[in-house]
Formats: C-alpha cells, sequence, structure tokens
C-alpha cells in the first residue's frame, strides 16, 4: 500500500445491462441473447466476481419506432426489471440490484411493496431507479394513458416517492414479533398509513414488513434543474451521462453544492456518470477495436436512422456513405419515438453538423459516428484505471455505470484486467464489507420519510 | 391408470390461522427467501405439478371483506411474482404459480412479469389472477371506490351480483391482454440480419390494440414470448361467473367440492360453462382444493388441528373442503374424487413446512404405490406437466 497523506477516495462501480439501444453490438459473433436468463446471471456474476456496488437494469414500456413503425435496427425485448432481479438474488450474495420502475406508470402502493419485497429476498441488496415519463405513446400500454403534464413530471415523481418512503416506514423493525408464546405475531397497527396528496390519495394498512434496508437504495437518472434538485433533496445515487472530466467536475460540484440546503452531506449523493470503456494491449490496439466498435454501433441503416430523428424527415434514399442530405430539416415534429428526445433546436444542430462534414469531409455515417457517444475509457488495463481514478480522486463522479457492448460477456476483460489494478491502488474494494448495497455504498440508515417533510417545510 | 396432478398452495404459515403458532412452525422466518426455497424444495421433492403462491393487495384479515386488528395471526406478506421469481433459479423442474391480481394491476405489467418469470425458469411459469372488489384494498390505490360489500353473503344481491360481473368481466379482458401480449412477438421475430442491419423482422411483432371499458392496451409487449409461449393460467372458482372466467381464459381451474357429489355436480357445472363461452382447444384441467392436515398417526393431525382451533379461538372454516387424517385417508379420499372427473388437486397444507413434507414425503409414495402418480418428471416446463403442448401464436400467419 502506497503511504498517502490525505485518504484516498473509494470508488463505486456498477454494471448496466447492454439491453436495448444502439450501444449494444447485435451483429458481433460473441453477442448473446439479450432476453435468456443466462445472459444475466453472466453479468450479475462477472459484476459480483468484481465487488461491484450493484447491477442495474434499465426500462422501456413501449418498443422504440421510427416513422409509426417498430424501429427494427436496435436489440430490443427485455425483461420486466424486478422479477429478473429477484431470480437473480438467488444467484448472488452480494451485488446490490438495481431496477429502474418508472413512476408515471405505476402506484406507489405497489412499486413500494415490490421493493420491499426485493430488498427481503436479496438481503438488502435492493434499489429503484426513479424515472419518470409523460408520454402518450408510452400510455397507450396502460390504464391511465398519457395523462401528465410534462410540467408535472417531477412533483409527481417526488411525491411518488415521498409516498412510498411513507409506505416502507410504516413498519417499524421489529414490528415482526412472531412470538408463538405469547401470541403475538404482530405489532398493533403496523403498517398503518395514510398519504393525502396531490397526485395520491391513499390510506389503510401496507402489506410488507420493512425490508433489512430500511428502505431501498434510491437512483435518479435526471440532468434538468428539476432532476438534480430532486436527486439532491432525496437520492442517494445519481445516474449521469457526463462523461469527460471537465463536464464531470461542473457537474458534481453543481449536484453536491446543492446537498446542504437539505440537511445532507456531500457523501450521502453518490454521483455515476454512465460510461463504455475498450481495453488494447497498447493504446494503439485499444483505439483500434474502438474504432470497430464505433463501426458496428453506427451500422449504415442506424446512421439513416439517427440522422431521420434530427432532420424529421424520410431519408432512406440517402446513401450512408454519401455526404449529408440536401433537403432542409422539417422542425414540425419528431420521427422517432419511445426514447430520450433530443429537446434542443434541431435546426442548429443540423447546421452544426453540416459545418463539421464539410471541413472533415465527412460521410452520413462517419458524421454520426463522430457526432454520437465515444467511448469514455480506451487504452490498456493501465491507462483505463488510472484515468477512472483521476476522475474520482479530482472530484468528476464517485465511480461509474459502466455500459458494455456486448451481452453478456461484456464487462469481463474490465473485470479481469482493470479491477485489479484499482484494487492495488487502494481505491477499490478488494471485498466487500457488508451485506447490503446500503454498505456497499457507504449509506447510513435512511432518514425518515417524517424528518424528510419536515426539513422540507422549514427550509 | 391415469396420473393425478397434484400441486400445493403455499401462504404464510400455512393456511390454518394459528399455524404459525405450531411447534413446526418457523414464524420468523416468513419474509426470508430461505424459508421460501425450503417450502420449493420440499414440494420439488415431491415431484409436484406447481406451486401456487397467495397474494393481496390488504392485509390478511379474519374477515373476508373487512380489515380487522388482530395481532395474534399473520399479517404482512411478500409480493407473490417476485417470490416466484427468487425460486426459479433455485428449483429445476416444478411449476411456479403467483397470485397477480387483475382489479388493481396494469395488465401489461403483469404480463412482462410472468413472462419474465417463464424466462427465469425455463418454461415453468404459471399465474393466477384473481378479483378483489375489498373497498380498504382498493383505498391502497385511490382510484376507484367499492360499495362495501365484497363478502360471500352478499354476492347474491343485486347490487353483489353487479359487482362481481364487473370485476370477473375486468379479469376476463386482463387475461385476454396478457395472452395477446404473450402472442406480440413471433417466436421468429428476432433475425438479427447483419445484410439488411435489422435486428427485428416487424412483420412479425403485432400491436394487440386491446379496448374495453377499464384499458385499452396498444402493444407489442417488450418482452419477447416467453419459453412456453402461453404460461399457465389458472383461477379459483367457486360459481358460475367465475367458472365462466375461467373457461374462457384459463388452462386450470381449482374448484372447492365438499364431497365427491359435490365434485361431480361442479364438475358438471365447469364443462357447462365451458359450452356457454365457446371453449376450443384444450379442455380446462380441474383441480379440487383441499386444506389439509396430515400425520402417519390416525387421529394425530385431527388433534393437531383441534389445538390450533383452540388457540385461535374459533374452528378453522375455509371454502375448502378440511381434511384431518393419515396420508393414506386422503389417498383414498382423493383416488376417489378423482373419478367424478377431476384432473388433479391443489392442496392447502393446515401448517407449513410440516403438512407439506407430509404431502411430499408420505402422501406422494402412498400415491406412487398405487400407480397414481408420477414417480419421476417426465416434461421440463410446466405446461409439459399437464400435457398441454406449446400452443400455436395466435398472431402467426398458417403455415
Amino acid at each position: 500500500m502506497p503511504v498517502t497523506s490525505a485518504p484516498v477516495k473509494q470508488i463505486h462501480l456498477a454494471a448496466h445491462f447492454p439491453g436495448v439501444n444502439n450501444t449494444t453490438v447485435w451483429s458481433d459473433p460473441r453477442s448473446a441473447s439479450q432476453i435468456d436468463f443466462g445472459s444475466f446471471v453472466h453479468l450479475a456474476e462477472t459484476a459480483e466476481r468484481g465487488r461491484f456496488d450493484f447491477f442495474f437494469l434499465a426500462e422501456g414500456l413501449r418498443l422504440r419506432e421510427m416513422k409509426g413503425r417498430i424501429h427494427d435496427l436496435d436489440v430490443a425485448g427485455r425483461p420486466e426489471s424486478l422479477t429478473v432481479l429477484s431470480a437473480l438474488a438467488a444467484v448472488t450474495t452480494r451485488l446490490g440490484l438495481a431496477a429502474t420502475v418508472n413512476s408515471t406508470f405505476n402506484e406507489p402502493f405497489d412499486v413500494a411493496r415490490r421493493l420491499a419485497t426485493l430488498d427481503h429476498l436479496s438481503g438488502g441488496r435492493a434499489a429503484w431507479n426513479v424515472v419518470t415519463s409523460y408520454d402518450a405513446f408510452t400510455g397507450e400500454n396502460f390504464r391511465r394513458g398519457g395523462f401528465l403534464d410534462e410540467a408535472d413530471r417531477y412533483t409527481r415523481a417526488a411525491e411518488f416517492l415521498r409516498t412510498a418512503r411513507e409506505l416502507w416506514d410504516s413498519w417499524a423493525d421489529g414490528d415482526v414479533l412472531a412470538d408463538a408464546a405469547a401470541g403475538e405475531f404482530v405489532r398493533p397497527g403496523a403498517g398503518t398509513f395514510a398519504h393525502r396528496g396531490e397526485h395520491f390519495d391513499i390510506a389503510g394498512r401496507f402489506t410488507t414488513p420493512r425490508g433489512p434496508q430500511g428502505h431501498p437504495v434510491i437512483i435518479q437518472a435526471g440532468d434538468s434543474h428539476e432532476g438534480r434538485e430532486f436527486a439532491a433533496a432525496d437520492a442517494d445515487v445519481i445516474f449521469s451521462r457526463h462523461g469527460t472530466l471537465e463536464d464531470g467536475r461542473a457537474f458534481y460540484k453543481d449536484v453536491k453544492s446543492r446537498l446542504a440546503k437539505y440537511g445532507r452531506g456531500p457523501d450521502e449523493l453518490k454521483i455515476l456518470p454512465a460510461v463504455t470503456y475498450v481495453l488494447g494491449d497498447t493504446e494503439e490496439e485499444a483505439a483500434e477495436r474502438a474504432h470497430e466498435i464505433r463501426r458496428a454501433q453506427v451500422s449504415p441503416q442506424n446512421a439513416i436512422a439517427y440522422l431521420e430523428g434530427y432532420w424529421g424527415r424520410d431519408l432512406s434514399a440517402y446513401d450512408p456513405d454519401g455526404p449529408l442530405p440536401d433537403v432542409e430539416p422539417d422542425l414540425s415534429e419528431g420521427v422517432s419515438k419511445g426514447r430520450a428526445q433530443f429537446r434542443g433546436d434541431r435546426g442548429e444542430v443540423v447546421r452544426r453538423w453540416r459545418a463539421l462534414a464539410a471541413e472533415r469531409g465527412l460521410s452520413i455515417r462517419e458524421l454520426v459516428i463522430e457526432a454520437t457517444g465515444r467511448q469514455t475509457f480506451v487504452g490498456t488495463p493501465r491507462t483505463v484505471a488510472d484515468r477512472i481514478d483521476e476522475f474520482v480522486q479530482t472530484d468528476a463522479a464517485d465511480g461509474f455505470v459502466f455500459v458494455p457492448h456486448l451481452t453478456p460477456g461484456g464487462l469481463d476483460d474490465l473485470v479481469d484486467r482493470v479491477v485489479p489494478l484499482l484494487q492495488e491502488k487502494g481505491v477499490f474494494r478488494a471485498d466487500y464489507t457488508g451485506p447490503t448495497l446500503r454498505d456497499h455504498l457507504g449509506l447510513g440508515a435512511p432518514r425518515p420519510a417524517s424528518a424528510r417533510a419536515r426539513e422540507e417545510a422549514s427550509s | 391408470m391415469t396420473r393425478l396432478h397434484l400441486s400445493a398452495a403455499l401462504d404464510g404459515a400455512g393456511w390454518h390461522p394459528a399455524a404459525w403458532r405450531d411447534p413446526a412452525a418457523r414464524p420468523a422466518d416468513l419474509f426470508s427467501a430461505g424459508y421460501w426455497t425450503g417450502l420449493a424444495a420440499e414440494a420439488e421433492r415431491g415431484l409436484l405439478d406447481l406451486i401456487t403462491i397467495e397474494d393481496s393487495f390488504a392485509l390478511q384479515s379474519s374477515r373476508f371483506g373487512l380489515p380487522d386488528d388482530r395481532t395474534d395471526q399473520v399479517r404482512g406478506r411478500l409480493d407473490a411474482v417476485l417470490i416466484a421469481a427468487r425460486l426459479a433459479p433455485a428449483t429445476s423442474r416444478i411449476g411456479l404459480v403467483p397470485t397477480a391480481g387483475t382489479t388493481h394491476n396494469e395488465p401489461f405489467h403483469v404480463a412482462i412479469g410472468i413472462a419474465s418469470l417463464d424466462y427465469a425458469s425455463h418454461g415453468r411459469a404459471g399465474w393466477r389472477p384473481q378479483v378483489s372488489g375489498r373497498a380498504h384494498e382498493a383505498a391502497h390505490f385511490g382510484r376507484r371506490t367499492f360499495p362495501g360489500i365484497f363478502e360471500p353473503a352478499a354476492f347474491r344481491t343485486p347490487e353483489g351480483r353487479a359487482l362481481i360481473a364487473e370485476l370477473f368481466g375486468e379479469a376476463a379482458d386482463a387475461v385476454e391482454v396478457v395472452r395477446r401480449l404473450w402472442d406480440s412477438w413471433e417466436d421468429d421475430a428476432e433475425i438479427r440480419d447483419a445484410a439488411t442491419g435489422r435486428f427485428l423482422d416487424r412483420d412479425k411483432l403485432h400491436y394487440i390494440d386491446f379496448e374495453g371499458p377499464r384499458f385499452s392496451v396498444r402493444g407489442p409487449s417488450i418482452t419477447p414470448r416467453p419459453p412456453q409461449g402461453q404460461p399457465l393460467v389458472t383461477a379459483l372458482a367457486h360459481d358460475v361467473v367465475p367458472y365462466e372466467f375461467a373457461a374462457g381464459g384459463a388452462d386450470v381451474v381449482y374448484v372447492t367440492p365438499h364431497s365427491r357429489p359435490d365434485a361431480v355436480t361442479i364438475v358438471a357445472q365447469v364443462r357447462e360453462a365451458e359450452r356457454t363461452v365457446g371453449r376450443t382447444g384444450e379442455p380446462l384441467r380441474i383441480f379440487a382444493d383441499l386444506l389439509v392436515f396430515l400425520d402417519t398417526e390416525p387421529g394425530a393431525a385431527a388433534a393437531r388441528k383441534a389445538r390450533l382451533d383452540d388457540l385461535d379461538g374459533a374452528a378453522l372454516t375455509s371454502d375448502a373442503e378440511i381434511f384431518a387424517g393419515t396420508p393414506g385417508e386422503l389417498a383414498d379420499l382423493l383416488l376417489d374424487w378423482r373419478d367424478a372427473g377431476l384432473d388433479g388437486f391443489r392442496l392447502r397444507p393446515g401448517v407449513l413446512p410440516s403438512d407439506l413434507a407430509a404431502i411430499s414425503r408420505e402422501l406422494v409414495p402412498v400415491l406412487q404405490g398405487r400407480g397414481a402418480f408420477r414417480t419421476a418428471y417426465e416434461s421440463g416446463t410446466l405446461r409439459g406437466h399437464l400435457g398441454l403442448p406449446r400452443p400455436a401464436n395466435r398472431y402467426a400467419a398458417a403455415p
């Protein structure tokens, strides 16, 4: 162990199941099923072997569409998150299990009991990535339909989470007595709750005793002002997309500075950007692989489809290896549905791309490869380990959610070749020290919902 | 000899309200994974077709339609679909049939949950849809109200009949939506065609476009067609409306005869319900529910039940017939009732795990000795255990 004057920050790592998007390369011969349970087992076991904090599943409750038809170019088809995580609890012992569950198309009573159930069945390893949605497109699969104004998204999500916390608090530790001699199974009134709010007006008795963690770990992924504020007020982990050092530091500083007014310390919210990586035995080999992966991620058909999302029109007649379309974008409405939408000025983006393509002589496909996500960490295991550590020690992140490009073996080499180097540096655990995800993340006991309400009232 | 199908219904510490006070019970473990994996292993040891797992969005109560304040009985439960998922990798052959409601749940979530259970169990998933008209349960969701008459005595009043008709109509719609969603991906929809860059053949994905009074669902599912194609749908039914619900959407119906002649009558009613709804294809498999206390020593089971009745302060009552006796006596009863036209039984153990162990270790060998029960699993899927084929996809073009 190196002698250091200041304690180094410990890195937190999470594994994102590749699933459904064009990060996932399905054309690679090593790419296995995105739906067979064995693929989930492989990645979860890999993550646990690497002593990761948690395994993460995203969610999308309607298949994506382009131009009014089901998008057929990317991996699609995934399980219900909590169900597969509960099954994974049987094949792992320490790994945190994080489900993305939408607060728009669910009800607090059901979500709270399912998360409490996962927490019981996993021995305290449950986490919930709280996402919100307002789109009528996804709503067509649900009773409520597309009923929510965009402006209500965060108020509903915040009240949803507050309500869930009230439900988790409705049973105290020790309310299950199971005292056969005395004939007392449960404390009187256990589970009693009443919530009267703008979005939820519910009362009765919650069915599920308090889980080992009290409250599951709360993850939040929004990046807007409202999203950051929501996370600062009530989340344990923020899952961001700020993958560069400079962006990461600015985001980190901004979010951590918001915590004090909620009576929280900087360590109570972990900032974990989603990142990708590519390893090679040399820097050159890694860079070459990274380029190959980018080309596989952006197939000719995907390049056209991507541009169509910005142009707002059918570009199927254009050659992906030719120049950018000469037609002007139709800015009236989008053609892509069911994925996070670009909400800035599409016309401005198109102008910028034309300038970039002209300057560098890029084809459509080359432009899309250039313009869309680059791998975050590319290099030898040593340089990638050093870079990960630099991000964390210089406060651009508290760790990372790794998004592999292959199912299910996409984190094998990270765990085999990079994690040991981080462990050698003394910046990543050699083994788990506690049984629960809250332990892994260094989070204390959850504050009761009632204490949060008092702080909000006084702030 | 036609073989019986056998299943066990798991709920808390067992079906006697004082079961948790039996010396064999493990009341402190009811919310742990180990408790449930132990039960599932015991049932699988007995080669049972399936286990069901009870569930409800309301706490248990000694009153059918209303909450109570008792603290001397088990209160609290875990989500049944997630229990079943936790059991999937811990078992290898037994069917896993959680309860999930149709009154408050989103059919879309149920469809992907059960499909995911089918993936995690490699084709052993089932579902027991359940209605609830309890006013206090609806208040947990705050989206609809019920008039507070959800109890058997009220089911024959005009208001009670209307409520039952509404709840089962909605349940039938939910089952229809779930089944369409399971079929909304054809088995070969995933093509991974590098030449055209297409992962999916979108012509093999189908909008289900269900429209009903309570919900409309567009589809397709986000989960590909599960391994069994259609996981097993099972329903508990006590009267004509639920018989018709089962005949319209289920593969297995659990009924509650109290004698062999009663079983004859109920089987006839179920077959009549099948004709009423115009069921085609495989007939409903009919299982009779029995609440059982088993001990090899004559009289011991009845004495054990009596002790629990004393502890609870009342004699046990149930919608199902209550049996207390020896495994041999229960085998006699099962084989006698079977001749009324039953395909099998769902046994509700009075006390867990002991009455379940008596089923798998004592009742099953007796039945095997009489040639009435399998001596090894012969299929890898739940449908297979019941002799049901993997069904064709309703959306696939005929070959």
